[in-house]
């Protein structure tokens, strides 16, 4: 695991706990094994005198080639650290427009530079063909002919140096601990140059032969077909470097038999095949055949798999167990939430009776009702936007929101306070029974993007739950484009909306509360526009600290601030339900990871043997149905013989 | 008739620019070049710098239709309409808003997967809608016709998400004989093939076989019908010989017109059974808010109809030797 050096101003050495304000600069110094190769692929084939072979495809070469399958010359290279450079100033480069730059950018060093000076040359070079042009210049047309290709070589971005063949650093211009998460997401993946160049050439992109289609890589598995409108294909990588099975686990991963396989060579699947399947209902059909090895269970079919035992507990249905599928469950680190404009002169502001409104309607509004209805009870209620596995989120009496719940000891469950007290928060906040001090209804606007089927009922509860406290809800529902619009301009009460965690650490969801993160005054991610100073500074400290009890108090005061505050209706942590066959072993959840395909070993002759069992033919109701059918002919052609004489 | 067919191919010419005037009109009234890029650059972190940016990147920072910027041509040129639709008039659809991916090589790989269940299904619905048209009508006013136009009305009045439903839990979960959903290449795709088109088939027998019948009971009721009767001729050779040859204009104009959509294909019937052509190619893109890939298949659409109009009034001349080109 990278470890980063953190330096002051004047290039010294600061200790790891060293406070965030004293660090100017955090190097990240990382190493890679020399034995690991890429995959086979055409762009690395060179001619005998050591020129890529396919990186200047002539018209003709190029007619009969469908797909990157037929180029038949294909070589490897081992991986060095100039790729990983070479990808990071990649994510600068505005013709690839990379979504996290903006993010990045504040963090590496010089990235944000390399941006604005490709951006510049890339706006001379179209400066320049468009005068050539004239009136005629088609940007679109003519960058399709002639794509711009930036030689990175020429660009210099002092935060991603290579020091040798197997070493890179990375500066980062702060402390920032999470950025280990984003060193293991795809943006920082190795890039080889030949690679680039490869697919640079404007008649392969003619032929839909990109760099998106047929990644090139160094892991477990292949591209071996890309058609996302039908299937893909992975094969394992016969140049993946030795990786074997953990041989050690989490506790009672041992006695679920996770570490039966321990030691052995990864992958065990030789071919991976992703087939797409638009609807629910064919999707559900063809897991039970046993022609998809795992499901999900939407709310079609959930009646089917699954039932709640006495305890409460999700429990597979028999129908389900006689087939020996098995079901896990486990809880995504996801909020759905709803939430209040803070900068609304109503439902807005920090007074303690406006805190007091929107702890009542927090209370009214009861996710406990709205997880059985709306979603078969799949979820738990949220106290924070922390969920569960995420560090800072508790369980137990300390981690209820007590401005929401009392703690039952007797049953040692969180109970959500009574409507009454509700109400009695709304007189204390100057609205008894939902009037304000004049006797008028106090009216709440709702915005939310519900134009499905279905969604149409869960507004009805909204307005049902508010009306419980004398509220009238006024529903907005517009399509997505215009309630995004609405959420930036701050034009809205009452919304509703969902985040997944990009990694997994709290500062991802707290951020969400942010003073400087707010939507309308700084564009960011805070959608109620929150805005507690103490927070904020509580944020800061705890941005940059490593998970530590230090970090866990911090977090609980800053917890116990926007509990009390209430600028979200604190909403619920989904639960994610998956079903897989007897025959795929090793599946575990895991909803950060992107790599377990590599874990999961399959009894491809039991698979066999189920599919044919389901999946006999029953020909007898055909016949019948023939039979019927052919006495229904008969009868017509008698008739018409009948009607002839 | 070649000069009439260049006419109607110039009558096309203004109905074509409406089309797309229009299609660009309403997309951007509903979703405007920002939404798209916040669509196509993801749900978080998204900078209005980075907006700005992937509009510049894809032309989408033109105006719409005039640019007072520009002088001479270039005020008609440089405007997002012209520069992403004047390449359509020689089919040059583009690269997709999202993907970049090549529209037109993705059109030509998808129309055959879309045609693999249009062709058999057009196919086969007017042989079994003819057939079974001319059945009830020649038996009209019997106790057959009644039921046949009776069960007509039923399968014309049940929405095509129940056969498709039906067909996949009977044919494919409960009987096992065919596969619910799927698409293979080749000859493999056959057995995926079946029971959409089965399904297609059922859907479209209500309505053809009425439609149809109304067309012959109209054709037998004409006095070249009573004069075939009373020459002693039988009825059904009254009915498959003299009838069905002149109640083809009606049934051209129904049929002739929809030849183009073949390769068009069914959104419905695609994403029920993951079929990779064009309905689903033109649904997703709505979804994913792509105008490249929605202006090219709503141009492609209006093309095919076109080509559908101009091949019915041809083949008008073929079946009525009174129908000539003017």
């Amino acid at each position: 695991m990278p470890t980063p050096r953190y330096l002051d101003k004047s290039g010294r050495s600061l200790p790891p706990e060293a406070e965030a304000r004293r660090v100017a600069r955090a190097v990240y110094e990382i190493k890679i094994k020399k034995d690991i190769r890429y995959e086979d692929h055409p762009a690395f084939a060179k001619k005998p005198d050591g020129t890529p072979l396919y990186n200047a495809l002539t018209d003709k070469e190029i007619e009969d080639i469908e797909g990157i399958e037929d180029l038949p010359e294909r070589a490897t290279r081992g991986l060095i650290a100039e790729d990983y450079v070479l990808q990071i100033k990649r994510m600068a480069d505005p013709l690839v427009a990379s979504p996290v730059l903006p993010i990045l950018e504040k963090y590496i060093l010089g990235l944000k530079e390399l941006e604005l000076k490709m951006r510049e040359d890339l706006t001379a070079i179209r400066k320049e063909r468009k005068e050539k042009a004239g009136p005629s210049y088609n940007q679109s047309l003519d960058e399709q002919l002639n794509p711009i290709v930036f030689d990175y070589a020429k660009y210099s971005l002092p935060g991603a140096l290579v020091v040798d063949r197997y070493t890179y650093r990375i500066i980062l211009k702060r402390k920032y601990p999470q950025f280990i998460y984003w060193l293991a997401m795809p943006f920082f993946s190795p890039m080889p140059r030949e690679v680039l160049e490869f697919y640079n050439q404007s008649k392969l992109m003619a032929k839909n032969i990109t760099l998106d289609r047929y990644p090139v890589g160094t892991g477990p598995f292949v591209m071996k077909s890309f058609n996302p409108n039908m299937e893909i294909i992975l094969e394992a990588n016969k140049n993946y470097h030795e990786d074997r099975y953990p041989e050690s686990g989490e506790p009672g991963d041992e006695a679920a038999g996770f570490l039966a396989d321990s030691g052995k060579r990864l992958p065990f699947i030789r071919r991976a095949v992703y087939k797409l399947e638009k609807e629910a209902i064919p999707r559900w059909n063809k897991f039970l055949q046993g022609y998809y090895d795992n499901s999900g269970i939407s709310s079609e079919s959930f009646d089917q798999a699954v039932t709640f035992g006495a305890a409460g507990r999700p429990e597979i249905t028999s129908f389900i167990r006689d087939k020996g599928i098995k079901l896990q469950t486990s809880v995504m680190p996801t909020t759905y939430y709803a939430g209040f404009n803070m900068l609304d002169d109503v439902v807005g502001g920090y007074s303690v009776s406006k805190q007091k409104l929107r702890q009542a309607i927090t209370i009214a509004i009861n996710y406990e009702e709205y997880l059985e209805i709306f979603n078969n009870g799949r979820g738990m209620p949220a106290f924070s936007p922390l969920p569960p596995g995420i560090f800072g989120h508790i369980e137990g009496k300390e981690g209820i929101n007590p401005f929401v719940y009392t703690w039952d000891s007797k049953k040692q469950v969180p109970h959500r306070r009574s409507l009454e007290y509700a109400k009695k928060l709304m007189i204390e906040a100057g609205y008894p029974a939902g009037r304000d001090s004049k006797g008028r209804p106090l009216e709440i606007t709702f915005d939310n993007a519900w134009t499905g089927p279905g969604q149409a009922d869960l507004i009805k509860w909204y307005i049902k739950k508010f009306k419980l406290l004398g509220i009238q809800l006024v529903n907005r529902t517009t399509d997505y484009n215009r309630f995004q619009e609405k959420m930036r301009g701050g034009n809205f009460q009452f919304f509703s909306w969902g985040w997944n965690a990009d990694y997994p650490d709290p500062e991802n969801f707290l951020f969400l509360l942010l003073g400087s993160n707010s939507k309308v005054r700084h564009k960011g991610e805070n959608v109620a526009n929150y805005m507690n100073p103490e927070f904020d500074r509580l944020f800061d400290i705890m941005e940059n600290m490593d998970n530590s009890p230090k970090r866990l108090a911090i977090i609980k005061k800053m917890l116990r601030i926007a509990q009390k505050d209430s600028p979200w209706v604190w909403g619920y942590h989904p639960l994610s339900f998956g079903l897989y066959h007897k025959w795929v072993k090793n599946i575990k959840p895991n909803a950060m990871a992107n790599n377990t395909l590599k874990y999961i070993r399959l009894d491809a002759s039991t698979r066999e043997q189920a599919r044919k069992e389901w999946n006999k033919p029953r020909f007898l109701p055909v016949a019948l149905f023939i039979i019927i059918l052919g006495g229904i002919i008969l009868f017509s052609i008698t008739s018409m013989k009948r009607r002839k004489g | 008739m070649l000069s009439y067919i260049i006419r109607r191919l110039m009558y096309a010419v203004p109905i074509i620019i409406g089309v797309n005037v229009l299609t660009a009109l309403l997309f951007f009234r509903v979703n405007t070049p920002d939404d798209m890029a916040r669509k196509i650059l993801g749900e978080k972190f998204v900078t209005p710098a980075a907006v700005e940016n992937w509009k510049k990147d894809h032309g989408y920072d033109l105006p719409a239709f005039i640019n007072t910027d520009e002088h001479g041509a270039g005020i008609v040129t440089q405007t997002i309409f012209f520069q992403k639709s004047a390449p359509l008039l020689w089919f040059d659809f583009g690269r997709s808003d999202r993907n970049n991916i090549d529209i037109g090589r993705e059109i030509r790989g998808r129309m055959w997967a879309s045609l693999a269940i249009g062709l058999p299904t057009f196919i086969f619905a007017i042989i079994i809608n003819l057939f079974l048209a001319m059945i009830l009508a020649y038996l009209r006013g019997t106790l057959l016709d009644t039921w046949g136009l009776f069960i007509c009305v039923i399968m014309m009045s049940i929405s095509i998400l129940f056969y498709i439903i039906g067909g996949q839990f009977f044919l494919g979960k409960a009987l096992r004989l065919l596969p619910i959903s799927g698409y293979d290449t080749g000859l493999h795709s056959i057995k995926f093939l079946i029971l959409p088109v089965i399904v297609a088939l059922i859907g479209s027998t209500g309505a053809g076989v009425r439609f149809y019948r109304t067309v012959f009971l109209e054709e037998t009721g004409r006095d070249y019908i009573r004069t075939a009767r009373a020459k002693g001729l039988g009825e059904s050779r009254v009915l498959f010989k003299h009838a069905l040859k002149n109640a083809m204009i009606p049934v051209l104009t129904n049929v002739v017109v929809s030849i183009p959509f073949l390769f068009y294909g069914s959104l419905i019937m695609e994403s029920f059974f993951s079929i990779p052509g064009l309905g689903s190619f033109t649904i997703d893109a709505i979804q994913a808010q792509d105008f490249a890939i929605v202006r090219s298949m709503v141009y492609l659409g209006s093309i095919l109809y076109i080509i559908g109009l101009i091949l019915t009034d041809i083949s008008y001349t073929l079946v009525d030797p009174r129908v000539v080109f003017d």
